[in-house]
């Protein structure tokens, strides 16, 4: 893990923050869609290190934030029920659904284990023929390989107490959507290079020339995100709109075809809602009809649990980057990541939780 | 200073309290009504906040008195002017067996310690088992053996036990509760309402090592470098410090929760900040590296070997040095100072000079680690 520590040097760090001072005219409004990068952002203060030159506003990147609280309650009524075993990273686990959350119901007596690895929710089911394994699929484009790859195992071990609850999400439709709201401010975006790696840049490319709207593939470090910002500031100030690579260690144009392969057979794009933004256009990935076998929500027949949102989250105003988290009336009072309003505040990648986590102190309650 | 309860790896960790008012519980008879359906959840174990919701709810109203309210890590009772301090934790860690150590020495190690950061010099110890049926009786015996090679080779005696069995199912192979007797050394008083602004903050050696040991054996994680629990008897450690200056505030093991709980505690329990330097806090290069993988923050993994110190500024070099002169505290570093700008907070100045907010445990990180 020693190669992470170039990207954490200090001196390189406050080097390019001087850099991005010096080049910026006036204050670029740039947005890191990914809530790994947000995460970084808040870690280190580097929004503290730009003020007055970069305005950052956190994107919709945090899967665990947009899956609808219909999806969470539907995780809850499978994790009700005497035959089911729910599998889940550990996240989704406190995040509320309606009238509870899954830890909750794992201290009822709900059979909900925690998983690092898809593979080990497959496992599960092999030890386990007598239970109904459910597997919670969230993530973004990151995740997907490994989610079809476990129906794959799945379906080659002839397993048929597997399942996956599936609330996939695809990053360039959001983005779509965002570049269309009359209400967008946002100048030049950070794209996530982890999603990158997988897909490759093709439709980032798509977005810049759609929209005129520069984009830098960035990592996750300190270092590398100021070195996506600079890029970006560099676009802005030249009146270039290009896409450019920042984290050329991990993304290369094409991205990772096996990958690619074995997401395009299992899965298929389609309308996909996102909590507290509503449904987007091609946003979401589905089991395709041959992989039917594959999904809890037909299995086990939850199309009709529906629900709604509390009405004070301003999720959706976060996620779409309108607002700063600290602009919630609820933040740090009524909303903490001990009794989250939204799940922008219970994720450890979400937006309100890092505010929450690393500035409170420089915002007055 | 007196102090009581601590139940360290089951639910509720006295220390852990960040109410407004730490000490002045004793009339709090009168606490919010509970819904209904609330249920003990794992983070209730964790060290952290829900653990101090637990001891703020239920524990001191009903069993508050001017002893259990101090809330350090063992209380301190006078008899016939002998100043004794006593403390109690359970053992739940899974696996019985890690790189490090088992559930019998941790046993003996943990209520040593929590003698130790009262400046006591341990004496006796009570052990009492849960035992679930169907237990080799091999694994009891090892067990049982390396308490006994631990209490001996810390000059403690075992005085004391108890052994229950429940049946299959009903418990985790075996539980441990031990009890701790010890003498407080003239002229010494410890407390988390001791630390002021200006002091030093001290830990004695690398962070995370036993968490970090415990869920590489959970998961079967095979790292290039394996870690063990820094699992050890730190009243020798704490002898040679106290011999070398009177100036120490306040010890403490950060155990569960990690340093960022228990800073949190003491910033609440003292109504100080603190502000911490990243580039000075001892992390092994393998811990973090495990840390980055798993998503941890070294700041909130448990440690079962190490303690922190709040030393008066012009002690604090002479207590470095002599922490530094015991293999026990040879990595030992000066990673912060207390400050009066942000009181109950503790802020940690970023690598890149910026500065950020190092919270209590919210949830939990790692459940059955100690």
């Amino acid at each position: 893990m020693k190669y992470l520590d170039e990207y954490r040097d200090a001196r390189i760090a406050r080097a390019l923050a001087a850099e991005i001072r010096r080049c910026s005219s006036r204050p670029w409004v740039l947005m890191e869609i990914c809530g790994g990068q947000t995460h970084t952002l808040m870690r280190y203060g580097i929004d503290e290190l730009l003020r007055g030159s970069v305005e950052l506003v956190h994107g919709p990147g945090c899967p665990v934030c947009v899956t609808p609280l219909e999806l969470i309650d539907r995780a809850i009524n499978l994790a009700r029920r005497r035959e089911v075993t729910l599998v889940s990273y550990g996240d989704m686990l406190r995040v509320p659904g309606s009238d509870t959350d899954l830890f909750h119901l794992k201290a009822e007596g709900g059979d909900v284990r925690i998983v690092y690895s898809p593979t080990d929710a497959v496992n599960l089911a092999r030890s386990l023929p007598e239970r109904k394994v459910v597997f919670f699929a969230i993530g973004f484009e990151t995740t997907a390989p490994a989610h079809a790859m476990a129906v794959l195992q799945a379906e080659r071990l002839g397993l048929n107490n597997f399942s996956l609850l599936v609330s996939h999400v695809l990053v360039p439709p959001a983005i779509r959507s965002l570049l269309r709201s009359p209400k967008n401010r946002v100048q030049g975006f950070i794209a996530p290079g982890h999603v990158c790696t997988v897909v490759g840049c093709r439709d980032y490319e798509e977005l810049v020339s759609e929209f005129r709207v520069p984009i830098v593939v960035g990592g996750f470090e300190p270092v590398d995100l100021l070195e996506a910002i600079r890029m970006l500031v560099i676009q802005l100030e030249a009146g270039r709109t290009e896409l450019e690579n920042q984290y050329v260690r991990s993304v290369q144009y094409e991205g990772n075809r096996p990958a690619q392969a074995a997401v395009a057979r299992v899965f298929e794009a389609a309308d996909r809602k996102w909590r507290g933004i509503g449904s987007i256009p091609k946003s979401g990935l589905f089991l395709k009809p041959e992989y039917a076998a594959f999904d809890a929500e037909r299995i086990f027949n939850l199309h009709d649990i529906c629900a709604q949102e509390p009405p004070e989250c301003i999720s959706a105003e976060v996620l779409l980057g309108h607002k700063k988290p600290t602009d919630c009336t609820a933040f740090g009072n009524r909303c903490t990541p001990d009794k989250p309003l939204g799940a922008p505040m219970v994720s450890s990648e979400g937006a309100c939780a890092a505010y929450y986590q690393y500035k409170r102190h420089l915002v007055t309650l | 200073m007196p102090r009581t309860i601590n139940t360290n790896a089951t639910s509720l960790h006295s220390e852990a309290v960040s109410t407004d008012e730490p000490k002045d519980l004793t009339g709090f008879s009168c606490p919010v009504p509970l819904p209904a359906r609330e249920r003990i959840l794992l983070g209730h174990g964790s060290g952290g906040r829900l653990s101090a919701d637990l001891l703020r709810q239920i524990f001191l109203p009903a069993l508050g008195n001017p002893i259990l309210d101090r809330l350090d890590d063992q209380a301190v009772v006078s008899l016939n002017g002998i100043r004794l301090a006593v403390t109690t934790d359970s053992f739940v860690v899974k696996p019985l067996f890690f790189r490090g150590g088992n559930i019998g020495s941790l046993a003996v190690h943990g209520t040593i310690n929590d003698l130790a950061m009262g400046g006591a010099e341990p004496l006796w110890l009570s052990a009492a088992f849960i035992l679930e049926e169907g237990l080799p009786l091999e694994i009891l015996k090892r067990v049982v053996d390396s308490m006994q090679e631990a209490a001996a080779s810390a000059g403690v005696q075992i005085i004391t036990g108890d052994t229950k069995v429940v049946e299959k199912g009903s418990a985790d192979g075996l539980f441990i509760n031990t009890t701790g007797i010890g003498r407080v050394r003239d002229g010494v008083s410890l407390s988390a309402s001791n630390a002021r602004p200006g002091d030093a903050i001290l830990v004695s050696g690398f962070l995370g090592d036993h968490g970090i040991a415990i869920l590489a054996e959970r998961e079967g994680l095979r790292f290039e470098t394996q870690v063990d629990s820094d699992s050890a008897p730190l009243h020798d450690l704490v002898a040679h410090l106290l011999a070398g200056t009177r100036e120490i505030r306040c010890l403490r093991d950060p155990t569960r929760g990690g340093l960022s709980s228990t800073l949190n505690e003491i910033a609440a329990g003292s109504r100080v900040g603190m502000e911490l330097d990243e580039t000075a806090v001892p992390v092994r290069e393998e811990v973090r590296g495990a840390c980055e993988m798993l998503g941890l923050d070294p700041l909130y993994v448990a440690n079962e070997g190490k303690l922190v110190g709040i030393v008066a500024p012009s002690a604090a070099q002479d207590a470095l040095r002599a922490l530094r002169n015991h293999p026990l505290g040879k990595d030992a570093a000066i990673i912060g100072r207390v400050n009066a700008e942000h009181p109950r907070m503790v802020v940690m100045r970023t690598l890149l000079g910026t500065t950020r907010i190092v919270d209590m445990l919210a949830g939990d990180q790692l459940p059955r680690i100690c």
